[in-house]
């Protein structure tokens, strides 16, 4: 149709002197923002979770992102580093993305975030944050949303305190994230470590792990295990029995409302830290989770207020900067200011981009309704808390 | 080491090696008998896992998605039998290692479209707390509950292979398939029931494993090497050597993941003594074959002579 071409070609022509002539970047007219996260196998919950929370906010804002029509575009890494690369790669050079996010595990993000940031991407992470991009390697184009890895378990470890729990048996999987965890849980802990262990990442039978904590008789097991591996975990706990024998504290996500349906009633009474909890009275927070049982037919997890908090930091840059995407300074600048109400409550960028915010304890409880839900303390264990690493980060403000 | 701990690693140990004991039992039956190399042996053991877990969410019972899967997957294995790989006998070794590698990435992509990528499988109600064995030593019903199906499987599979009929053909199959043959053994027919009884190993080991994994696409291909190392140490075509094989494959990977890391843990760090001890312990386990196969190049209990 060579109407068509020539309308085309002239429009082309016209956008090319008007920017000639204004000599100023025209607002972008749309904002695309590229999605990979872990959709399938036993951790594909979370990935779930994150892209239901982050659409769900896109949904409500009428599909735009600060005023603009939004193009998400999601892809599934497979839990695998390499695989998340190459979808970066193909997100970054081929639909030449303005955002990159939704990776679940420091690992695999770690691996692709090179991708992003060596194009000059923003990595807005709506779980991932892992200590080195807190503090060496810090980067202004990466922003961590939900929390600093060592966070939760630094908050387990005063709970413990609290508590009066002398003694600790620490596991985790053997990778950055699992790495941060234990250190920050030691990192507030008083009393006596009496034994660490580090699985293989995606372990599912914790038979000869169970059987050295029975051996090793703490007062409390720790345990920083995300998605199926925790499920499987849990599960396996309570069928040794040791749950007569010590206290389970976990953090936020390894009792949260995937792992309490998929391992069911054992899982009433358990303590867990977290950033965010369902029965948050504050006004973003009802509606978000009433919007999000009334979209999916579910209670969200920390994972789905993370998704949605992210879509809605987005939100508030685009609208910040009024579309003018590639004046990459004003983006950061919005991104930082963080002018949103987040389901979370009162919440800031730190220096390096990491979060300031409080941290609660919950405890699983009926939610009326026959099943089961998590409810939180109204006193924060920790109170405006940053990261341990923020002064090694030398990046300019 | 506590007494009670090291009982309940050996328990461990025993279970993960009568699980590794299905799987092989109806690999080295195929490979002794057929002479057929057969790398999607563990996408049947996926597709067992696969059907069991679909029978038990649409009855509830374990008992029914157990049976369900055994028949299933046998008639299935049965159905590639004769379909694909007895095209295959004929070829040489590495034609049946690219033609059933093929099989695997079909079969991958296969369960994916009809039951997604994972499904939901959990141990009964009633099994799911512990058993006290000895004061101190309390241990996972279900897991007793694999033990005891294992040992059984493994008594059933003795008696079948030494005192029937069946069992009589079968080891002269494995000894000499040829002469089997010119005795008038009908070779086609037995090949597929062995086939449909492997396959049928491999559900029982799918379904019984799936709540202590995941049953999820790509389950089968990690535990398919080990497999491979049970029945070479064992002697192919061996049951008594599937067994031995595998029992020892499964104490020397428990005993990895405990004894080595924590003797690792005197002196160094916890991350690096938990990555050593289970990298030692498999490095045993190919150490364990090497030297075998040194002294005794056709395994433990070779079937022929």
């Amino acid at each position: 149709m060579p109407k068509h071409l020539s309308s085309t070609a002239a429009a082309a022509l016209l956008a090319t002197i008007l920017t000639g002539l204004t000599g100023a970047a025209l607002a972008a007219d749309k904002v695309k923002v590229g999605f990979v996260s872990t959709l399938s196998g036993p951790s594909a919950a979370i990935g779930v979770d994150i892209r239901d929370g982050f659409m769900l906010a896109v949904n409500l804002n009428g599909g735009k992102l600060g005023g603009l029509p939004a193009e998400v575009l999601v892809s599934d890494d497979q839990f695998k580093p390499d695989v998340a690369k190459g979808l970066f790669e193909k997100a970054i050079k081929r639909d030449k993305v303005d955002f990159m996010t939704g990776v679940v595990f420091s690992n695999i993000m770690l691996a692709a975030l090179p991708e992003a940031l060596d194009a000059n991407v923003f990595y807005v992470s709506p779980n991932a944050a892992p200590s080195p991009m807190a503090g060496k390697d810090c980067n202004p184009l990466f922003f961590a949303v939900a929390w600093p890895n060592d966070a939760y378990h630094e908050a387990a470890g005063q709970f413990a305190n609290q508590r009066n729990l002398k003694s600790v048996y620490l596991m985790a999987p053997n990778y950055q994230a699992g790495k941060d965890s234990l250190a920050g849980f030691k990192r507030t802990f008083k009393g006596k470590v009496v034994g660490e262990n580090y699985t293989k990442l995606g372990q599912l039978d914790y038979a000869a792990e169970l059987a050295e904590v029975r051996a090793a008789k703490p007062d409390v097991l720790y345990v920083f295990l995300p998605g199926g591996m925790g499920i499987n975990f849990i599960k396996q706990f309570v069928g040794a029995g040791l749950g007569k024998d010590m206290t389970l504290l976990l953090p936020g996500f390894g009792a949260d409302q995937d792992v309490i349906s998929a391992v069911g009633a054992p899982m009433s009474g358990i303590f867990n830290t977290a950033h965010w909890s369902p029965d948050f009275t504050n006004p973003a927070n009802v509606k978000f989770v009433a919007e999000f049982r009334k979209a999916y037919g579910r209670t969200p997890t920390l994972y789905a207020s993370q998704g949605y908090d992210t879509a809605n930091l987005l939100n508030a840059a685009v609208h910040d900067v009024k579309g003018r995407l590639e004046d990459h300074d004003a983006v950061r600048k919005a991104l930082k200011a963080a002018r949103f109400e987040s389901v979370r409550g009162p919440f800031r960028f730190n220096t390096n981009q990491y979060p300031i915010q409080n941290y609660y304890v919950r405890t699983i409880g009926s939610d009326g309704n026959g099943g089961l839900v998590n409810k939180s303390f109204s006193e924060p264990i920790l109170k405006d808390h940053g990261d341990a690493y923020v002064q090694d980060c030398k990046m300019k403000p | 080491m506590p007494t009670v701990l090291v009982l309940e690693q050996a328990l461990n140990g025993l279970q993960f090696g009568l699980m590794l004991f299905l799987l092989a039992a109806g690999l080295t039956l195929v490979f002794g008998v057929m002479d057929m190399i057969n790398l999607a042996h563990g996408s049947l053991y996926m597709v067992g896992a696969f059907i069991g877990a679909w029978i038990v969410g649409l009855t509830g019972s374990f008992v029914i998605g157990i049976v369900g899967a055994v028949i299933g997957t046998a008639l299935f294995g049965m159905a590639l039998e004769s379909t694909l790989l007895r095209s295959l006998y004929a070829r040489d070794h590495l034609s049946q290692v690219l033609a059933t590698f093929a099989l695997i990435l079909i079969l991958n992509d296969g369960t994916r479209m009809v039951f997604g990528n994972d499904l939901p499988l959990s141990a009964p109600d009633a099994l799911a707390g512990p058993v006290e064995l000895l004061p101190g030593l309390s241990y996972p019903a279900y897991r007793l509950v694999i033990i005891g199906a294992g040992l059984a499987l493994a008594v059933l599979l003795y008696v079948l292979v030494a005192k029937t009929r069946m069992g009589a053909l079968v080891r002269a199959g494995a000894s000499n398939g040829e002469m089997a043959t010119a005795m008038g053994v009908d070779i086609k027919r037995l090949f597929t029931i062995v086939f449909g009884i492997g396959a049928g190993l491999c559900a029982v080991a799918g379904v019984l494993m799936g709540p202590l994994l995941a049953v999820q696409v790509g389950m089968g291909e990690n535990i398919l090497i080990l497999a491979f190392v049970v029945i070479v140490i064992g002697g192919i075509g061996s049951i008594r050597g599937a067994l031995v094989g595998a029992l020892l494959v499964g104490v020397v990977d428990t005993v990895g993941r405990t004894v080595m890391q924590s003797l690792f843990r005197e002196f160094m760090p916890p991350q690096m003594a938990s990555a050593a001890g289970p990298a030692v312990a498999s490095v045993a386990i190919y150490v364990f074959m090497a030297a075998l196969l040194a002294i005794r190049p056709r395994g433990l209990f070779p079937a022929r002579g």
